[in-house]
């Protein structure tokens, strides 16, 4: 009797299955829900100046995973941190005062001239036109827009401004006079010379960098899950109770692995992706070493995306 | 001393102690190594591994050991595959013995200094043991050809129930044979780029380079390889599910042909992408990969008419439920089969799916995203060709009754509700935003670690009763090890 209740049992098993896949599918309708944008954000100052700049010294370094010798020849400026939701919300104001960029449906656009085609498979023409720089009623978006005036959301102004397109990356750098760095450019100002993979040095810890799961004020795996961190949140003081490493690039950039991918400006012919560096919050470790890259359609723009400026020194 | 010597000679003489063995190292080796990522680094298990066992893990080396560890991993399984193969088919007993003696003394090899240099520093002794290890094992497959040839009279089918051709050549002998000569030129392709890339150390994951609009020729050669192993491990394992279920009839005869057709294609498209074959080389495998698994479409229905006429003798005209309880009745011989379909919808599926749709939606999303669809679904793709070696296992050792169920309905389950969910962690973009995904996240990460760490649990349960069954004078064990004919010893 036993064995054949156990019979039915197993029989069921098939059936119950199919029910927790279809429970699954459930769970992810209902996922669609709580974001980081609605979350309460804790508020930090960490006294890092986002309007500093500093310089990079041409020369050579070692670049890439298997430290190859490269020199630039060229010394270069760069910002001390990604550029900030105060800073890019500014931008949007002035810009969207001046006619450089313009509301169209449901997103802010401005003119990009294109791109060379070149008819490569997959490769996708950019040609000279308006392009999204950011989306306007997009919930994980880290700014606030009324119809005339785009303010910071409460609590992340000094956070690296995220959701923003490469175009809107560049525009923003257009706009100053400023350009996005290269990959190489953004790799030698995160690493220095010595070949090290991380911008601090040789090894990674969670109070070395925002990525994923590493514990932050900032991120709640039961809930949102991981939030961007204030710029130069890694500076070695204690925040909430949660201490952190001072941990600058060798030439005092912070920021340069996790938090936020950021934008370069680098165009492969044939390719119209355009490339990230530095790994970001949602990032498990192994994106977060100096040479990793990511890459995505220009237009694309998520909320562990954002970018940095370089000029002539 | 004769103790110890009599259980060496069950596991390294007996079909069922060879495959004993495999299976343990690999099952050792996964759950050490998975304990490096996932949850189990978020946990800090992982940091604590690390120190423990000082291991030695450079940032920039990472690819290179994640490298050593999937071809460690695919050696024993290839070993498996190699000592079912030779119990299953009949040939001679020296290159029987010649090959599993290569390729058990290859993989061990392989496995254990692979490992060793990768985790544990760069000892150029053990890297040089690893390379020689995997050598071996080439050379196993040269000589498991030749042992399969099958054009010589010995070999020729002698009932009619089996395909083959007018002479009397059996077809399936020739799959297994196609598989085999595939599997060993395809293991060539993969080893020139490897030399190439592993002299200098630049190596990569193919995953990380696929929206490159160039690739060099070697690049090509590298994902193609990694492509074609799984695909071919796959086949050779349908073809072995096949012969353990006397796979026959019509059925049989549609399917050899198929398969054998199949994975000439199959190959040829995927050695094409080094040749300027290369702009259609995925239509030449498209071409090649449908046959195959129209194969093993004819496979699943043969196995599944013959549990459902076996489990239902009893009615005069069974009805529906008692068709399915019928077919359900044994998950062991149900799961194999059940495996091949559910991999449609987890690998198969996904991948056509992406394939159709790439430019519109995948290439839309940052390159990380389109990763976890190929990372994910290859290894949704590995995951299900151990769960349908470990539940033939489960039959060839013998399991019964309430064991038999609880074993082959847990590892069937639990292995696909974690494929279920990695399926839908892959594609979870599809539904739901970046800044939306971390309930939907939890969730599957919690499903897969629940799947996966059952089928680990029950697999390591089954290793640690086998452990304590060669204590024991007259064990199990001791039971196999008499078994002398070798298509018994494959069989419960």
């Amino acid at each position: 009797m036993r064995h054949v209740q156990f019979s039915s049992i197993c029989e069921m098993i098939p059936r119950l299955t199919w029910g927790l896949f279809c429970l699954l599918g459930l769970l992810g309708l209902s996922a669609c829900r709580s974001s980081v944008a609605e979350a309460s954000v804790l508020s930090v100052d960490t006294s890092i100046d986002p309007e500093a700049w500093v310089v990079i010294p041409a020369g050579p370094f070692l670049a890439g995973q298997f430290n190859d010798q490269v020199t630039l020849t060229h010394s270069y400026t760069i910002m001390v941190t990604d550029v900030t939701v105060e800073q890019y919300t500014r931008f949007l104001n002035q810009a969207l005062a001046d006619g450089f960029v313009k509301i169209e449906a449901d997103q802010l656009v401005g003119f990009y001239p294109g791109d060379p085609f070149h008819g490569a498979k997959h490769e996708e023409a950019i040609s000279p036109k308006n392009y999204p720089f950011v989306p306007l009623n997009d919930p994980a978006s880290p700014f606030t827009f009324d119809g005339k005036i785009f303010a910071p959301r409460s609590g992340l102004s000094n956070h690296p401004m995220t959701n923003v397109s490469w175009f809107g990356a560049w525009g923003y750098c257009r706009y100053y006079g400023y350009r996005l760095p290269t990959g190489l450019e953004w790799e030698k100002a995160a690493r220095g010379i010595d070949g090290r993979p991380y911008p601090w040095g040789w090894d990674l810890t969670k109070a070395n960098a925002n990525f994923y799961a590493s514990g932050d004020p900032f991120e709640d795996m039961r809930t949102y899950g991981s939030g961007t961190t204030p710029v130069g949140f890694y500076n070695g003081e204690t925040y909430a109770g949660f201490a952190t490493l001072d941990s600058p690039s060798p030439y005092g950039l912070y920021d340069m692995a996790g938090n936020v991918w950021q934008w370069v400006s680098d165009i492969t012919p044939g390719m119209h992706y355009r490339f990230m560096r530095g790994g970001s919050k949602d990032s498990y470790p192994p994106d977060l070493r100096v040479w990793v890259t990511n890459n995505a359609t220009p237009s694309y723009y998520g909320p562990g995306t954002g970018f940095r400026c370089v000029r002539e020194p | 001393m004769l103790t110890i010597r009599q259980r060496l000679s069950y596991l390294f003489g007996s079909t069922k102690g060879l495959i004993l063995v495999a299976v343990a190292m690999i099952g050792l080796e996964t759950a050490l190594f998975g304990m490096l990522s996932g949850p189990m680094a978020e946990l800090g298990v992982r940091d604590w591994i690390v120190r423990s066992l000082g291991m030695q893990l450079l940032p920039a080396e990472r690819e290179g050991r994640i490298i050593i560890l999937y071809h460690t991993i695919a050696m024993g399984v290839i070993a498996i595959e190699t000592y079912i193969i030779t119990a299953l088919l009949k040939m001679k007993t020296f290159l029987r013995t010649a090959v599993r003696t290569l390729i058990t003394v290859g993989y061990l090899v392989a496995m254990i200094s692979g490992m060793g240099f990768a985790y544990w520093g760069h000892n150029w002794a053990l890297h040089g043991l690893y390379i020689a290890g995997l050598t071996l094992i080439f050379f196993a497959g040269v000589l498991l050809c030749i042992a399969l040839w099958p054009w010589d009279r010995a070999y020729f089918v002698t009932t009619k129930a089996y395909a083959h051709t007018r002479n009397g050549v059996d077809l399936e002998r020739v799959a297994f044979f196609t598989t085999a000569l595939t599997t060993v030129i395809s293991a060539l392709f993969g080893a020139v780029p490897g030399a190439y890339f592993g002299n200098g150390f630049r190596v990569f994951l193919a995953e990380n380079i696929i929206r490159l609009p160039e690739k060099t020729g070697f690049q090509y050669a590298v994902i193609g390889h990694l492509h074609i192993m799984l695909a071919l491990i796959a086949i050779m394992l349908t073809l072995i599910i096949g012969r353990w279920l006397d796979f026959k009839g019509i059925l049989h005869k549609i399917a050899m042909p198929l398969f054998i057709l199949g994975t000439l294609v199959l190959n040829l498209g995927v050695w094409g992408v080094v040749t300027p074959l290369e702009p259609i080389a995925h239509m030449i495998i498209y071409v090649g990969a449908t046959p195959a698994m129209l194969g093993a479409l004819m496979l699943v229905i043969y196995g599944w008419d013959e549990l459902i006429r076996e489990g239902s003798q009893g009615f005069v005209k069974p009805n529906a439920i008692q068709k399915l309880r019928a077919l359900l009745h044994d998950p062991l011989r149900f799961g194999p089969l059940w495996q091949m379909v559910f991999m449609n919808f987890t690998v198969s599926g996904v991948g056509i799916f992406v394939a159709v749709r790439l430019d519109e939606i995948f290439r839309q999303w940052p390159a990380r995203e389109e990763r976890l669809i190929l990372t994910g679904h290859w290894h949704v793709l590995s995951g299900i060709i151990a769960t349908i070696i470990l539940l033939y296992y489960g039959d060839m050792i013998g399991l019964k009754g309430l064991v038999r169920r609880l074993y082959g309905w847990g590892v069937i389950v639990f292995s696909d509700l974690a494929f279920a969910a990695v399926t839908v962690y892959e594609l979870k973009r599809l539904v739901v935003s970046e800044s939306a995904q971390q309930s939907l996240v939890n969730t599957v990460l919690l499903l897969t670690d629940i799947g996966l760490g059952t089928v680990l649990v029950i697999l390591a349960l089954i290793l640690v009763w086998r452990l304590l069954d060669l204590f024991r004078r007259q064990g199990r064990w001791a039971e196999e090890a008499q078994q002398s004919d070798p298509a018994l010893e494959v069989k419960a």
